[in-house]
């Protein structure tokens, strides 16, 4: 059986290329990244005696990745992982030992000061982990603080931070004090705080750890509505893997200060790096990322109108087929409806018998990029498989209950791999 | 072992500044006279039952009605004793050496907060200056100032400098290194973010420092008065060189009311974050509870 493989004949399938590269237009580069703490001036340093080199173990090792215009970007791994300090060497708030960082090709690390803190006004703000809102401002003044740094004029900056409270859903909190709100409420002023400033790039450090699990969600799903308005570029550091999948367009997983993997949620959950990933993947919910375009099967039990009925029948018999009827299809894989397998094996004799007159419409379809999650309820309730389409309609695959039961299961390691050799 | 003479070279320091820095001493002792003068003469000026009333007003600025109540009653009883005007010259001191150990001390205590090195530089420069018995640079103090109050200021500035430092360094150390980080990543200069968030936020602790700087500059009055700073302490030292000792309590008693009332007017200031916006509106603390200690405490060192 080969149920992680798209038959290549039935249409495109929502897999990049290139893991490593983003096919937008690149907003950050960061090629051979490397932090090692305790290490000043190089090589010059006094600790040198004591072989610094040795004892000193990086942070972040010739860390390479490339995020487009308007990705979320996710850096995942467990606390000591490098992920965080990754992050903040995108904006030096901790200063790289050696590598460049390029923003819009312009290189981060060899800024002077004046130059870094307008870019850092300007062009990449930050969201913290534990909101590191000034306790003493309003929140609108929170919100406005960029504008503030910027010294921008006192409306500008109201009308500014109160369209950015506007749009985290804290309009009428401005003239609090972050001290009168809730967890998520607070966190909603850091993003606020991020957004009105206008800036390009978007780092967030871990936002939503220090949230109870159901204001997390919701943080979650303020953040995927924010994003599909204001597409603006998102370098997201967490140790969650199901918020990595939840959220992230791509995924860079580390360890050790090391990039283990770097690809979509499928890819890694598909095909694991190596077992630190393999261990990790086995605690995502893979109902929420899976999607039915990557695991769907060969539509086999299918019939053209005029196609005679006993072939159908053949077709429909077929192993793998996992159908009690059969789909219709026009000249473009358009569904016309299914044919019972009843009604198609009383054609058989009789010859004037047409498909598409039996046919009757599909209980349901789905598309491509439904997770299963979203297919669960649909499946297993008609006498074919469920059928997946496609942007224009076409049918380009289908999605048996065995199949959705068997993506959904955690694959042992091994498996995986005969499931692959099999295939 | 080598014998080592430090003595003389002390001695020999003492003397080289008496003699080729003396314009200097007198420079100084001149404007400290002023400023103390001027103080005094504030203090003084109001009749004393208009000065009672307005330090009863202070504490309700920050609501405190209890100790509106204290003030006024702790100032009476202090005209009752008639040591009114040693009171306000014993205030007067208290505040000059306050004012300018705070001037000294919380500069001090910023720049410690942000090097390493001047912090490990300045914590024993203040060890030394906590503990070294006081006698022993009260009487460097007069050779350089004279006998009178200038001195007793000196000395009680020199005492009471340390928790300025240690509390303004202590509490921008603890000024929540995320929100620092937020103000680096919105591109904000280092003094700006000094000014907008450190320092408000350290406010409460430096406060706290503002109250411990008093607090010894008070514990200091008496002693100062050994050396003929006017006020309180020589009123204690009166009483006991003449084993008056109903005298030389009155003199402590008034000391100890001064006292409570000045550390409960700081603490209030320094718990509600020392700002009016702070006073005018009610709101989470933003440290742990603002360190107010009892002047019992605080007089620990000195007697």
């Amino acid at each position: 059986m080969s149920h992680s493989m798209a038959p290549p004949d039935t249409g495109p399938v929502p897999i990049v290329a290139h893991p490593g590269r983003s096919d937008r237009t690149p907003a950050i580069e960061v090629r051979h990244l490397t932090k090692i703490y305790g290490q000043r001036g190089g090589a010059k340093g006094w600790s040198r005696g004591k072989g610094a080199g040795a004892t000193h173990k990086p942070a972040a090792k010739d860390v390479e990745f490339t995020v487009g215009e308007g990705e979320f970007f996710v850096i995942m791994g467990l606390s000591g992982s490098g992920k965080s300090t990754v992050l903040r060497m995108l904006n030096r708030l901790v200063e790289p030992t050696s590598g460049e960082i390029l923003l819009d090709g312009k290189d981060i690390v060899e800024m002077a000061d004046p130059e870094l803190r307008a870019v850092r006004n300007r062009k990449i703000n930050m969201v913290f982990q534990h909101f590191a809102l000034f306790p003493h401002r309003t929140v609108r003044e929170n919100a406005a603080y960029a504008l503030h740094v910027r010294k921008e004029g006192a409306a500008a900056r109201t009308e500014r931070a109160n369209w950015a409270l506007e749009t985290v859903g804290l309009g009428e909190w401005g003239d609090s004090l972050p001290g009168e709100l809730s967890g998520g409420m607070r966190q909603r002023v850091g993003l606020a705080r991020a957004l009105a400033s206008d800036a390009d790039i978007l780092l967030m450090d871990e936002p939503f750890s220090a949230l109870d699990p159901l204001i997390r969600r919701d943080m979650q799903e303020l953040l995927i509505k924010l994003q599909a308005e204001l597409r603006r570029t998102v370098v997201f550091v967490t140790h969650d893997l199901n918020e990595a999948m939840r959220l992230g367009d791509r995924i860079m997983i580390m360890r050790q200060g090391e990039v283990v993997q770097l690809g979509t949620a499928t890819e890694i959950l598909e095909s694991p790096a190596d077992d630190y990933v393999r261990e990790f993947i086995s605690d995502v919910d893979r109902s929420r990322v899976l999607t039915a375009g990557v695991v769907m099967q060969p539509p086999i039990a299918v019939g053209r109108p005029g196609d005679r009925p006993s072939k159908v029948l053949e077709r429909m018999n077929r192993p793998g087929a996992h159908a009690q009827g059969a789909y219709v299809l026009d000249a473009d894989s358009r569904i016309l409806g299914v044919v019972e397998g009843e009604a198609i094996a009383g054609a058989v004799h009789r010859p004037d018998a047409r498909l598409e007159d039996l046919a009757r419409p599909p209980l349901g379809t789905i598309r491509t990029e439904t997770t299963l999650s979203e297919a669960c309820t649909l499946v297993g309730g008609d006498c074919v498989p469920l059928a997946v389409l496609d942007h224009e309609d076409r049918l380009v695959g289908v999605l048996p209950r065995a199949t959705l039961l068997q993506a959904i299961a955690t694959p042992a390691a091994s498996t995986l791999e005969g499931d692959r050799h099999h295939a | 072992m080598p014998e080592i003479d430090v003595g003389t070279p002390v001695s020999q320091l003492v003397d080289w500044l008496t003699t080729h820095l003396g314009p200097f001493f007198d420079a100084i002792s001149v404007v400290m006279l002023a400023l103390l003068d001027g103080v005094l003469y504030l203090l003084t000026a109001p009749h004393a039952l208009l000065m009672t009333v307005i330090f009863a007003a202070l504490p309700l600025l920050a609501r405190r009605w209890g100790l509106a109540l204290f003030a006024l009653v702790a100032f009476l009883f202090v005209q009752a004793m008639g040591l009114w005007v040693e009171t306000m010259e014993t205030l007067a001191v208290v505040l000059v050496a306050s004012i300018i150990a705070v001037l000294i001390g919380v500069p001090i205590g910023i720049w410690a907060a942000r090097s390493r090195g001047v912090s490990n530089v300045v914590r024993p420069l203040l060890d030394f200056m906590q503990t070294l018995p006081v006698f022993v640079y009260l009487i460097p103090a007069v050779f350089f100032f004279g006998i009178g109050v200038v001195p007793g200021v000196m000395a009680t500035v020199v005492f009471a400098i340390p928790p300025a430092v240690r509390l303004t360094e202590l509490g921008i150390r603890s000024v929540d290194e995320e929100v620092v980080e937020a103000a680096h990543a919105f591109g904000a200069k280092p003094g700006q973010i000094l000014r907008e968030a450190q320092l408000p936020l350290a406010l409460p602790s430096i406060m706290a420092g503002v109250n411990q700087t008093i607090m010894l500059a008070l514990s200091m009055v008496v002693i100062a008065g050994l050396v003929g700073a006017a006020g309180l302490g020589v009123v204690v030292v009166r009483g006991i060189s003449t084993l008056d000792v109903g005298a030389g309590f009155e003199g402590g008693l008034a000391v100890v009311l001064i006292a409570i009332y000045l550390d409960r007017l700081t603490g209030a200031f320094a718990e509600s974050g020392g700002s009016l916006r702070g006073l005018m509106r009610r709101r989470p603390a933003l440290l742990p509870e603002a360190t107010a200690s009892t002047p019992s405490a605080i007089a620990g060192p000195t007697s």
